[in-house]
């Protein structure tokens, strides 16, 4: 599969289980060291997304004279 | 022509009398306000519009033409009273007269109410409304699609909601007349044209507040049946608290308003930042207490009692090493000062060596070639001789 960018909302689920995991007493050092950066990252990017965000809108238009009947 | 003066001579053909019967009704009922209960309402595909008119004791057919109809905010129902505005006609291939309406209203509030009533009883039984029915509304909506007038304070009230609370999202608007004329169907084909946007997750369908004929769109049945098969979940904000339509009974979630439903329909961005600040925070000071803790695990292996045991090693190794220096340092003063003692000795036996001490007793020295003399036979009676005293020396030739 193709290296789809995950989106917010998996980025926060990602974050969540990393806070998680940092708080369990079985996550070993290494491991805690790696998830801390992984997850100061991906908080650094959520923050950025969110903040530089605006919102977009389209208008969906159709022939609805052609729908009816 | 007096009809009745030569009826026993005049025979007037099928078509003669309806003609003329069609044309004395047509002539004298036109214009007219007529009040009474509809009943075998059917819209045709056509778009016509074929019901009956009754009161307790009298029946009348109605025809309202698709042009006409369109301008009509309700669907009738049977049982409503309406009062219609129209003309008779007759229609000679079956002789028979009707109404052909040119407009209709409810003949009271209660009306519209009651007809509420009826087709929400209806469609509560049908199903539509079943709880387990309802599909949940997504947290983080990408695409949000919105049913409602473009050009109305609702949307901008939603869009000012979206941007405020979760600016990530993409609302996608299918703008629809919301009251009046074809409203109901309007809103109807655009919930069916957002359902079938693949990558729409979650439709609002919304209007603000308004009388009972204002929201009336949204408790017609084509909405009800749309929304109820629409796979796209969708929140309703129809009015203002109070008001309830049909819509929201269908709908998987109802909003008390427009802003509400955009509300209800996206996270917090305060609560988004807030939640990462807060990881930051609390994880920061996991990955210290995981850090100190492994710390802490080392300072016990350090302390250990068989850390502590090889510490005792070294230490007696280095008490042993210790003594052993004091040892040798014991030694080498000793010897230092065995030394000194030889050394005073023979300075002194040097001190009593001392030519000058003899010298002064009287005694001198004989010196040829700046060397002194000490046996007769290396004495040279030819050389220059000096000879030294305590005092002086002395050349004697």
């Amino acid at each position: 599969m193709s290296t789809k960018k995950i989106s917010f909302e998996d980025s926060l689920h990602r974050l969540k289980e990393i806070s998680e995991l940092l708080e369990d007493e079985n996550t070993g050092l290494e491991e805690s060291i790696k998830l801390y950066e992984e997850g100061v990252k991906l908080a650094k990017k959520c923050y950025t997304t969110l903040d530089q965000a605006e919102v977009k809108i389209k208008e969906l238009k159709k022939d609805l004279e052609n729908n009816i009947e | 022509m007096d009809l009745f003066n030569q009826f026993d001579e005049t025979v007037l053909t099928v078509s003669e009398i309806t003609d003329s019967v069609k044309k004395t009704l047509e002539r004298s009922f036109s214009g007219l306000k007529i009040v009474g209960e509809i009943s075998n309402f059917k819209a045709h595909f056509s778009g016509h519009w074929y019901f009956t008119l009754k009161d307790a004791n009298a029946q009348i057919s109605c025809t309202m033409w698709r042009g006409f109809n369109s301008k009509v905010f309700f669907t009738p129902q049977d049982g409503m009273k309406v009062i219609v505005n129209g003309s008779i006609t007759v229609y000679p291939p079956r002789g028979n007269y009707q109404i052909d309406v040119k407009s209709m209203k409810v003949a009271g509030e209660g009306e519209l109410q009651a007809a509420f009533e009826k087709l929400k009883r209806k469609l509560s039984d049908e199903g539509l409304f079943d709880e387990e029915l309802k599909q949940p509304i997504p947290k983080f909506p990408t695409k949000i699609g919105i049913v409602t007038a473009i050009d109305s304070a609702a949307y901008r009230d939603m869009v000012s909601v979206a941007s405020r609370r979760y600016p990530l999202v993409e609302l996608i608007v299918a703008s629809s007349r919301v009251q009046g004329e074809g409203a109901a169907e309007e809103i109807a084909q655009n919930i069916k044209l957002l359902d079938s946007q693949k990558d729409i997750d979650l439709i609002i369908i919304g209007r603000g507040g308004g009388s009972l004929e204002d929201l009336w769109a949204f408790n017609e049945e084509i909405v009800a049946l749309s929304l109820f098969e629409c796979r796209t979940p969708v929140i309703s904000g129809v009015g203002h608290e109070i008001d309830f339509t049909i819509a929201d009974f269908v709908a998987d979630l109802r909003a008390p308003t427009p802003t509400a439903a955009m509300e209800l329909a996206t996270p917090d961005q305060a609560e988004i930042f807030g939640f990462i600040s807060d990881f930051s925070y609390t994880s920061t000071n996991n990955i210290f207490s995981v850090i100190d803790y492994h710390k802490e695990d080392i300072e016990s292996i350090l302390t250990s009692y068989g850390f502590r045991a090889y510490d005792s090693v070294i230490r007696n190794k280095s008490q042993m090493l210790d003594n052993l220096i004091y040892r040798m340092q014991n030694g080498t003063d000793q010897l230092i000062d065995k030394f000194k003692n030889d050394l005073e000795k023979n300075m002194n036996l040097l001190e009593s060596h001392n030519v000058e001490k003899i010298l002064k007793k009287g005694f001198a020295l004989v010196k040829q070639d700046e060397s002194f003399i000490l046996r007769a036979k290396d004495f040279d009676a030819k050389k220059k001789t000096k000879l030294k005293f305590f005092d002086n020396e002395i050349k004697i030739n």
